[in-house]
């Protein structure tokens, strides 16, 4: 290395990066990673995030990626708050701009103020140049080059070293990172030293040419009964515990990794310890017409099964769920949402499948609906769902989505209770098999309208023809309006059952509320957020999040005790609300929209927004 | 098939199987089908094939698709689970329907459109599973319950009822099986039982996807002079490849091996299929050498009929999956669930 080759290209304005000129910041801020897919950025950002959340620190990451293999923008947003606002911020106190083919984008996206570092190798096109922000330049890929043979070492290095930067400017603890690369690395000492070296030539060079920001991390306790965990893992792993043995899917992005984490905990868990038996069958189906069949297939054996898939699935599975509904067979449809219509952006989130949920397949038909909100709920709504299945012998969805999905998620140690005991739902055994003459599939209804079924293989009494086609409460073939409709009848009748098992909302009363605002899913945090906001600016709002459907009673309360209620969701057509308006007593002209729909996560500034330029015309028309 | 129902009493001198069940107690209800319909003579194999076979009712799980052939199941063997699903989609369900319970014997019946054109797909790969089933097509060559379309096994030149003749080539069920790996292929005609009976005996033994695709003439839509799926021209242009015998497993019949210079064929279960009446150079284990057979007796004009390929050696679903060798269904929760402990030692990797 020739002396001086390093020499700071930063434009930096000391006054701008000089401690005493600011209030210091703890624990209270947002950065951007911004690079390119394929460049092995994802190992370091998780690792930036990883560290933070080994400090104690409440953190959330969201991966913004494209649908690509290599060389398209990709970026990682990692946002800290110390009070546990961890939804996604949109002002970046700090934005490392690795990517020059978004390098306008990102300069534009650092809030005033903020920091901009960049790869200083090369220079930064003087017209980029912002006088309200603080540049830091870091010769990143002069230095791997410097340091490293290989040309892709020197490319995947170059993440580690803006690691390094970080690491030295916000105070990240450098014994936990060592930590973490020692639990990663185990085994592998030649990458350990070479992620060791990159760490130091970034550390080193920040600490030399640059103070630590006014924005930095201190240790806290948040996080000692937490877990880091995205939604689609927690989910495979509900699956698990639910005691699933059959699982059909196609690939489908963003719901492949729950097959593939069940696939590794089936290695873990559904081994036979002492024949080698794999105590569980994953089918990948040519399909999802297919995959839901297999599922539909092994429900009516008995076994517990399940398939994720995303939309596009969702769409092909439309004609056999319909089957599943009216031949009264249990199947759990893991939805991981993307967003549509058609292929749509298959690597950003929505939330707009809940109609085509909610009444899959021609016909009338209707489901039950699961909506969990980050990791822990996937959990535990997975296993829900198979209780809910099987208990209703029909098809169950739980609807995650991609930031659920996806993203790394902080949540609460998940809880297993050990005297769980699956509910089977009515199944005849044999034993009673023995007392009766004569079974019938659709009579006998119990107090939820659900009639008892029996399995194949049991004893040749218990024999009955499952079909798609008109039948009678005896499962024989009809024609005949009465017959087909009493069958009908109590399928919704077994529908609105379902209200009073389903999770009920999560509700939070604010005093003085003036309005109410209903969301789902993953807008939870965004929102929550949003209420201390729209305090600050003197609206008080009380909570609900539906976390199920059919509807209950308490869902119905809440919006009939508020004049007004915004629901805020993710898609353009207001799923929700229209869902509401549909299946409860909620009076249309009372529900008003807040919609974010292109893709990335919500953050609470688009509720405030959305919320507080309605209220004026809101009140107008009340006073009208 | 009867068109009235047939009273339940039981007459005495039925004979009786091996499990004292006589061959009135694997019949279904009364068929719905056209008078003289195909699919009904091949009901009537399926039930005489699965008393001799003496199946105990229970452990058969009947699939289907949508069609005519699809209506089927409802008819044989009362006393078994029958699952009529949705138009092509039976392989799916017979898929997981396996996966959860490999105990129970899978008879799937499908027709020439609910297999070879909407379910094509799913055929191609319950084959590459070699799923352990039985899959007949009832092949007419033409959609009867949509009142009379061509189908996709319709052949070039076949006239319809309105005497439009099909240009289009037609898939054949069993060269299509040869290519994709399929591991028991057989074809046989709905008005020859002696042939079919054996036939499907041997296919609810075989370890993998038995597939028997039979030449069953529609009598309302494809049975008139220029429809090559008629019976006329079924009965003219059918030659038997192979005759077949089946051996259940266990009998002393091993003595008989190799007479006559007959090939012999042992199944999966100990049980063997002994050909009898095969030309020459024909080996039903040698895919190459059968492809070549049918080919050229195609191009005769022959409808070639027998049990044309087996193979016993590769491995089905289950085996390639690693599962136990009983149901996954009988596998009690504890052994399904990790518990609250293992729970808890897994999340030190989420940290």
């Amino acid at each position: 290395m020739q002396e001086g080759q390093y020499l700071p290209q930063s434009i930096v304005d000391p006054d701008v990066t000089s401690p005493e000129r600011k209030e210091i910041r703890i624990n209270d801020f947002a950065f951007k990673l911004a690079n390119v897919n394929g460049t092995g950025s994802a190992s370091a950002n998780g690792l930036l995030m990883q560290a933070i959340f080994r400090m104690g620190i409440p953190v959330s990451g969201k991966n913004l990626f494209p649908s690509n293999i290599q060389g398209l923008p990709t970026w990682y947003e990692i946002r800290v708050n110390k009070a546990g606002n961890t939804a996604r911020a949109l002002d970046y106190d700090l934005v490392v701009a690795m990517n020059g083919q978004t390098y306008e984008r990102d300069v534009r996206e650092v809030r005033a103020g903020g920091y901009l570092l960049y790869d200083s190798t090369w220079p930064l096109d003087p017209h980029l140049r912002r006088e309200d922000i603080a540049i830091l330049g870091v010769p990143l890929a002069a230095m791997c080059n410097e340091n490293f043979r290989e040309p892709r070492e020197r490319v995947l290095m170059k993440n580690i070293a803006y690691a390094g930067a970080l690491v030295a400017i916000l105070h990240i603890d450098m014994d936990v990172v060592e930590e973490l690369l020692d639990e990663k690395f185990a085994g592998k000492k030649a990458l350990r030293e070479s992620n060791r070296k990159a760490l130091r030539l970034g550390l080193d060079y920040a600490k030399e040419y640059f103070a630590p920001l006014p924005f930095r991390l201190e240790k806290m306790d948040a996080n000692r009964d937490k877990i880091l965990i995205d939604g689609n893992t927690a989910t495979a792993l509900g699956c698990v515990y639910a005691g699933a043995t059959v699982a059909a899917w196609y690939p489908i992005t963003p719901s492949t990794s729950v097959m593939d984490a069940f696939k590794e905990f089936c290695d873990k868990y559904r081994q036979d310890p002492e024949t080698g038996r794999n105590n569980c069958i994953i089918l990948q189906a040519e399909d999802e017409l297919a995959a839901i069949g297999m599922v539909i297939g092994a429900s009516w054996n008995g076994a517990r099964a399940f398939t994720s898939t995303s939309g596009p699935g969702i769409s092909l599975m439309n004609e056999l769920l319909g089957l599943a509904y009216y031949a009264e067979i249990p199947a759990v449809i893991m939805d991981i949402q993307r967003v549509g219509p058609s292929t749509g952006m298959p690597t950003r989130t929505q939330q707009g499948d809940l109609l085509e949920c909610a009444y899959a397949s021609h016909g009338d038909t209707k489901h039950i609906l699961l909506f969990p909100a980050n990791p822990a709920e996937c959990f535990e709504f997975a296993v829900k769902s198979f209780d809910l299945a099987e208990r209703f012998q029909t098809p169950v969805f739980m609807l995650s989505d991609l930031d659920i999905g996806m993203n790394d998620w902080v949540v609460p140690r998940l809880r297993w209770d050990d005297s769980y005991r699956p509910d089977r739902g009515r199944v005849v055994s044999a034993e009673e098999l023995e007392q009766i003459s004569q079974f019938l599939r659709y009579s006998n209804e119990d107090e939820n309208h659900v009639a008892a079924r029996t399995l194949p293989g049991v004893d040749s009494r218990a024999a009955y023809f499952t079909r798609g086609s008109g039948h009678t409460k005896t499962g024989a073939y009809t024609e005949i309006p009465e017959e087909y409709q009493e069958v009908v009848d109590r399928l919704a009748r077994k529908h609105k059952a379902a209200a009073k098992f389903v999770p009920e909302p999560l509700i939070v009363k604010r005093p003085g509320a003036q309005i109410g605002v209903v969301t789902i899913g993953g807008c939870d945090l965004a929102v929550r957020e949003a209420l201390d906001g729209l305090a600050r600016i003197g609206i008080e709002a009380d909570f609900l999040r539906v976390r199920g459907f059919p509807f209950g009673e308490s869902v119905e309360a809440f919006l009939r005790d508020h004049d007004v209620c915004f629901v805020v969701e993710q898609n353009r057509d207001a799923q929700l609300k229209v869902l509401l308006t549909n299946e409860t007593g909620a009076v249309k002209e009372k529900l008003r929209s807040v919609l974010v729909y292109g893709g990335f996560p919500l953050s609470a500034k688009h509720v405030i927004e959305g919320i507080a330029s309605q209220m004026g015309e809101w009140k107008n028309a009340v006073h009208q | 098939m009867p068109s009235i129902s047939k009273p339940t009493v039981i007459h005495p001198s039925l004979r009786r199987n091996e499990l004292g069940l006589t061959v009135r107690d694997y019949e279904g209800s009364m068929s719905t089908l056209c008078a003289g319909c195909g699919h009904d003579s091949i009901t009537a194999a399926l039930v005489r094939a699965i008393w001799e076979s003496a199946l105990p009712p229970h452990m058969i799980a009947k699939v289907s698709g949508i069609g005519c052939s699809s209506k089927t199941p409802a008819y044989f063997v009362s006393g078994a689970h029958g699952f009529n699903a949705a138009h092509g989609r039976m392989p799916p369900i017979a898929t997981g329907a396996n996966a959860a319970n490999r105990e129970l014997t899978y008879i799937g019946i499908s027709g020439d459109g609910d297999s070879l054109s909407i379910g094509l797909g799913h055929l191609c790969h319950a084959i590459r599973r070699n799923l352990k089933m039985v899959y007949v097509i009832e092949n007419n060559g033409v959609y009867g319950l949509t009142k009379g379309q061509f189908s996709a096994s319709a052949d070039v030149g076949s006239k319809s009822k309105r005497k439009e003749p099909n240009r289009m080539a037609p898939i054949d069920p069993v060269a299509l099986g040869l290519s994709l790996g399929a591991t028991f292929i057989a074809r046989s005609f709905s008005g020859d039982k002696e042939q079919l009976v054996p036939i499907l005996k041997a296919a609810m033994t075989h370890r993998g996807f038995a597939l028997v695709d039979v030449l069953s003439p529609c009598v309302t839509f494809n049975d008139h002079e220029g429809s090559t799926k008629s019976y006329m021209h079924v009965r003219n242009q059918a030659r038997a490849a192979t005759e077949t015998d089946f051996i259940p497993e266990a009998s002393e019949i091993l003595a008989t091996i190799g007479q006559n210079g007959a090939v012999n064929v042992t199944m999966h279960d100990g049980s063997m299929v002994s050909f009898k009446g095969v030309p020459p150079d024909y080996d039903p284990t040698d895919r190459e050498k059968v492809f070549s057979f049918l080919q050229e007796r195609q191009s005769k004009g022959e409808i070639v009929t027998g049990i044309l390929y087996i193979d016993e050696t590769v491995p089905d679903l289950h085996e390639l999956s690693g599962t136990p060798n009983f149901a996954l269904t009988k596998l009690p929760y504890e052994k399904l669930c990790p518990g609250a402990a293992a729970l808890e030692e897994l999340q030190e990797e989420y940290r």
